[in-house]
């Protein structure tokens, strides 16, 4: 139920997000989903990813600092209240969302949702138990 | 004006016969109570009976800041500890400090040796020295207050800081020469240009010591201008009594350095072979008069050249160049020596950051330590960044008394030199 998500650290320069993506690119790497968490000097940059290991080695060996991290991928009915009703759930579980970004591609109508919670093995377990549609890794990578 | 001319103007043959006399004094004390120099003296198959001209000085073993710090708190003393009156520390960060120690006639002779400075600067009993240095376990405050006081001068002991208190000191007690950093004296500078002239007028400054910190020609000058006085460059360290180890006469070519009490030398850092005179390279520095803590062949790391040439104001002891920089990658922020070092292992304590990392400088003494973002330290999580950068920089500014700008950098993007990787990047114009 882990999806595996890769981070990279970049600098606040010009440029930089273009050299990931482009070497990305240059190893047929799909992106999926993508978000960019930023300070003003350096920021992260997190995907989900067609091939994990072929991205991570692609970014790695263009002087990027790499880091596959853990994160939930759940189906979320595309309506309003959808995200919230799910959220809420964690929220009431007392369990923080430490970050959470959407799919550009819909899934058998539903939206998909990134999310990374404090403790993932107790999200996963309590999404479960609310319900909440939580997609296995290998579809989530060719979505 | 001489404090002792008959010793300031020794002629050379005298003054070089009195030096061997004093080396070889000092030579055999350490050889006999020091135990740690005897170990040193005999890993380089020499003794005190092998020392028979100056030259021979060079058979001797050098001393480093590394022997001062292995022989912390009181290795390398060549007396009792009941003939001892003072101790001085290096200038203040909280690793292992260099200890240096002063009996009696030890701080008499560093305090005539400053009144000598003094005096071939103009200063008379009937002036008044304003000495805003930190009095401390920094010797720069101290020994300038003694030197001036054997003189006979008025000494106002106003220490740093507080500069409407200095201002008010300077008009009220007529100062007419003041011993400062040259950091605080840009600052009162710009303070000097808002007051005005009128505010000048009512002052009495002649002349101005810096110490502490190096600065350039520029800084000389454009303090010169507008304090509207001279500055004299002077040379010291703490290894070696503090301030007033060579200082600039009336004629400001070079700065005398007093040869009868120490013995220098300028050698190559790279091979420590012995330069001719006029060569640029590390000064290396005997103390020939130091009973509590006689010091042989201290490299003292500074660069610059001996002037042989005879200076006009008469005096035969040497000049040597203002310093030209360091021979190791030791820097100075804000009157603080500062060693890579010290911030690799604050960076290792908190983040096993260890060569990942540069220290830039730029002018009015801003400091960046740049570290990269390799594997270990990312873990994807901003906050974790956010605080690495907030725990580094405040550890470090508990290590080096100076807070630093902390930037987190991708791999790579610091510039690597060949060879020996280069931490420092010095952008200031002091040298």
């Amino acid at each position: 139920m882990h999806v595996k998500q890769v981070s990279i650290f970049l600098e606040n320069k010009k440029g930089r997000l273009l050299d990931a993506l482009k070497a990305l690119a240059k190893a047929k790497i799909n992106i999926r989903a993508l978000s960019v968490a930023d300070t003003a000097d350096y920021g992260i940059l997190r995907m989900i990813v067609s091939d994990v290991p072929r991205a991570k080695a692609a970014l790695e060996s263009a002087g990027f600092t790499v880091k596959e991290t853990e994160v939930i991928a759940i189906a979320v009915s595309d309506q309003p209240g959808g995200l919230a009703k799910i959220l809420e759930v964690l929220n009431n579980a007392g369990l923080n969302v430490e970050y959470v970004y959407a799919f550009a591609e819909k899934h058998e109508n539903d939206a998909i949702v990134v999310l990374r919670t404090e403790n993932i093995e107790l999200g996963i377990k309590t999404l479960t138990n609310a319900k909440v549609k939580i997609l296995e890794p290998k579809k989530v990578y060719s979505i | 004006m001489f404090w002792q001319k008959n010793i300031e103007t020794l002629p050379r043959e005298q003054l070089e016969k009195l030096q061997l006399l004093r080396l070889k004094a000092t030579v055999k004390r350490v050889y006999a109570k020091v135990p740690y120099y005897k170990k040193l003296f005999r890993a380089k198959k020499t003794a005190p009976k092998e020392i028979k001209t100056l030259e021979d000085i060079t058979k001797l073993p050098f001393t480093t800041r590394d022997d001062l710090q292995k022989n912390y708190p009181d290795g390398l003393l060549s007396v009792t500890k009941d003939k001892l009156v003072r101790l001085h520390t290096s200038s203040g960060t909280t690793g292992k400090p260099k200890a240096v120690f002063f009996t009696e006639k030890d701080i008499a002779t560093a305090a005539n040796n400053m009144a000598r400075c003094l005096t071939m600067t103009g200063v008379t009993k009937s002036d008044v020295l304003q000495n805003m240095m930190s009095y401390g376990l920094f010797t720069g405050g101290l020994m300038m207050h003694y030197g001036a006081e054997k003189i006979g001068a008025l000494v106002i002991p106003a220490a740093i800081g507080n500069t409407d208190r200095q201002l008010l000191l300077m008009q009220d007690f007529g100062t007419t020469s003041i011993h400062l950093t040259p950091s605080y004296a840009l600052y009162l500078a710009a303070i000097f240009e808002k007051k005005g002239r009128a505010f000048r007028k009512k002052l009495k400054l002649k002349r101005a010591y810096m110490g502490a910190e190096p600065y350039t020609e520029e800084t000389k000058n454009k303090i010169e201008s507008i304090l509207k006085l001279k500055v004299y460059n002077s040379y010291g360290l703490t290894e070696m009594n503090g301030p007033g180890v060579a200082f600039e006469c009336g004629f400001q070519a070079g700065m005398h350095l007093w040869e009868d009490s120490y013995l220098m030398e300028i050698v190559d850092p790279k091979t420590d072979r012995p330069l001719p005179d006029g060569q640029t390279g590390e000064l290396i520095l005997t103390t020939l008069t130091r009973e509590g803590m006689p010091i042989i062949r201290y490299r003292t790391r500074d660069l610059t050249a001996i002037i042989p040439e005879k200076c006009k104001c008469g005096r035969t002891h040497r000049r040597i160049m203002r310093i030209k920089g360091r021979a190791d990658d030791m820097f100075i922020l804000r009157g603080v020596n500062i060693y890579p070092q010290q911030i690799e292992r604050v960076l290792m304590s908190v983040a096993h950051v260890e060569k990942n990392y540069q220290i830039y400088l730029e002018d009015n003494d801003k400091m960046t330590v740049k570290v990269e973002i390799t594997k270990k330290l990312f873990d994807g999580n901003l906050e974790h960044l956010k605080k690495l950068q907030f725990d580094l920089t405040e550890k470090l500014r508990a290590e080096i008394m100076v807070r630093p700008s902390v930037e987190l950098v991708e791999p790579g993007t610091l510039p690597v030199s060949e060879g020996k990787a280069k931490r420092v990047f010095d952008n200031r114009k002091i040298y």
